[in-house]
């Protein structure tokens, strides 16, 4: 330990799937008690709370608060596409780096069962004249008559310009990541999916934007995730037992996208990973090589191919061989998304960027049972929100 | 004949249909819609730019699940055109992976998107195959 690091106290994720008997901030609430009971503190020591819930209107922050307890302290409802819970985290972090306060909550919860296709600019009823609307002038909805606004197309073609640019990358070597997702997925009882698919099986399923197949969609789902984070300092001042379950947060780093010639037309995810990568390695003296495993933003099978390369975690326009070695099923050099990714756990998309640092501290801590990584050190969470944000966290065991 | 107009503003019928940007007069970077400094350079400055009518794709996806009144499936393609990168279906090929390929070249076209009830006719553009 040194001073100034801030660590993570305690962690949990619900079960994520379909929660018909809970609202938003019922998974919300579940989380947030269940990751203080794990680190064994309780609302009256929290100095800061943010949260966020993308789909459910503000103030999602305050009605946990109602929902737990109300103590009066500074309540951020943060908002930033898939980024939500990443970007709530990294309030709380910076709160507790700045001095103001020891302890804090960061909570994301999101309900998405049976929203169907996200897509980001559908509009109402064409109209009877044409009139002009939004910033081209449009006289119609643009999704689908100019390109296409859905998420799953969107990805789609964000996989197959690296598929352009590198080769090596088809419609079978996508739906092979599927394939591993879902593999894995079999091992986690809190994934929303845990069946395993044959490659015939994704290859034919339900085509949504080639080549993403429906089981190479992220899986919409409720759920929610939330964690307890504490300084230095004061975790010197709590048991042994604490001490030993606490991980470090080597880096928190958030970017968003820097202009880039064709980010008008598609979304740019690769340059702020990439940046964002660089300076996680950087503050946290760590390479990718170092890593045990990576959790990283699968919303679509096509985009974890291009988020290897962004994450360093292959040279430069290798992601394709790279992943045909292996490298990334759990029993590879670089595990990744051992926990399904959110092709099969879900992607309930404000506790995401929350979640997905559950699963790294879960085999950190030596907890992950069945699907324990064995002997993790090191891991890495990263969650991308289009439009763009980008969220990376390195995640340290503790040493003691 | 009917009265048309563009289905967007950033697309010209005459005197042959083609595609205008805002290009920032520091830089060169090109928008489809309106800034009020140029996310590249931050200059204020933006004059109106021709864009290529050919091209070739960079990248494509076959969208199968659409919004309402789409017609599925549909070619989704990320054209570059000179160095500038547009978005836009792909109309007269078969909207399936052994017809659509990338790098394959291809060129605007227009088409009529439909009439409204004061019989004008809104013009959107789209690519074609180059044969």
């Amino acid at each position: 330990m040194s001073s100034g690091d801030v660590w993570i106290l305690g962690i949990n994720m619900t079960k994520f799937g379909k929660h018909t008997d809970k609202d938003t901030v019922d998974l919300a609430a579940q989380a947030a008690m269940a990751a203080l009971a794990d680190g064994g503190v309780t609302m009256a020591d929290m100095g800061v709370l943010a949260a966020g819930c993308l789909m459910g209107g503000g103030g999602i922050a305050q009605m946990i608060q109602k929902q737990i307890g109300q103590t009066g302290i500074p309540a951020y409802n943060v908002s930033n596409a898939c980024a939500t819970g990443a970007t709530a985290l990294r309030v709380v972090y910076m709160s507790i780096k700045s001095g103001e306060c020891d302890f804090g909550l960061a909570v994301g919860v999101e309900k998405l069962s049976g929203v169907g296709l996200l897509s980001g600019g559908n509009r109402k009823d064409d109209g009877k004249t044409w009139n002009r609307f939004g910033r081209y002038g449009a006289v119609a909805s643009t999704d689908g008559r100019i390109g296409t606004d859905t998420m799953p197309g969107v990805f789609a073609q964000v996989g197959m310009e690296y598929a352009h640019k590198y080769g090596g990358a088809d419609f079978k070597l996508f739906a092979q990541i599927s394939e591993k997702n879902h593999a894995h997925s079999t091992l986690n009882p809190l994934a929303a999916y845990q069946k395993r698919f044959t490659l015939d099986e994704i290859m034919n399923d339900m085509m949504i934007a080639y080549p993403n197949t429906r089981a190479m969609c992220s899986a919409n789902c409720d759920g929610g995730a939330a964690a307890v984070l504490v300084s230095d300092a004061k975790l010197k001042t709590l048991s042994l037992e604490q001490q030993r379950r606490a991980v470090k947060i080597s880096a928190s780093v958030l970017t968003s996208d820097p202009y880039e010639e064709a980010c008008q037309v598609l979304p740019d995810v690769n340059t702020l990973t990439r940046r964002a990568a660089a300076q996680a390695y950087a503050k946290a003296g760590i390479g990718p090589e170092d890593l045990d495993l990576v959790e990283l933003h699968d919303c679509f099978a096509t985009a974890e191919l291009v988020h290897y390369d962004n994450l360093g975690l292959c040279k430069p326009g290798e992601a394709a061989d790279f992943f045909k070695s292996g490298a990334t099923w759990r029993d590879g050099s670089t595990p990744v998304n051992v926990s399904g990714g959110l092709e099969s756990k879900g992607h309930p998309i404000a506790a995401t960027g929350i979640a997905n640092v559950w699963e790294v501290c879960h085999h950190l801590r030596g907890e992950a049972g069945d699907r324990q990584i064995q002997g993790a050190k090191v891991g890495l969470a990263h969650v991308i929100g289009l439009g763009s944000a980008c969220g990376i966290h390195i995640l340290e065991k503790s040493g003691l | 004949m009917s009265e048309q107009i563009p289905f967007v503003e950033y697309l010209h019928l005459a005197p042959t249909p083609h595609l205008v940007a805002h290009q920032c007069t520091s830089c060169g970077a090109r928008f489809f819609d309106r800034r009020n400094a140029c996310a590249s350079c931050f200059g204020t400055s933006f004059a109106d730019a021709d864009i290529a009518t050919e091209g070739f794709v960079r990248s494509f996806t076959i969208v199968s699940f659409a919004a309402p009144g789409i017609p599925v499936p549909f070619v989704s393609a990320i054209i570059e055109c000179d160095g500038t990168s547009v978005r836009g279906n792909l109309t007269n090929v078969t909207a399936d992976p052994e017809h659509v390929s990338l790098g394959m070249k291809v060129r605007l076209t227009t088409y009529v998107v439909g009439s409204d009830e004061a019989g004008t006719e809104a013009v959107n553009f789209a690519f074609e195959p180059v044969s």
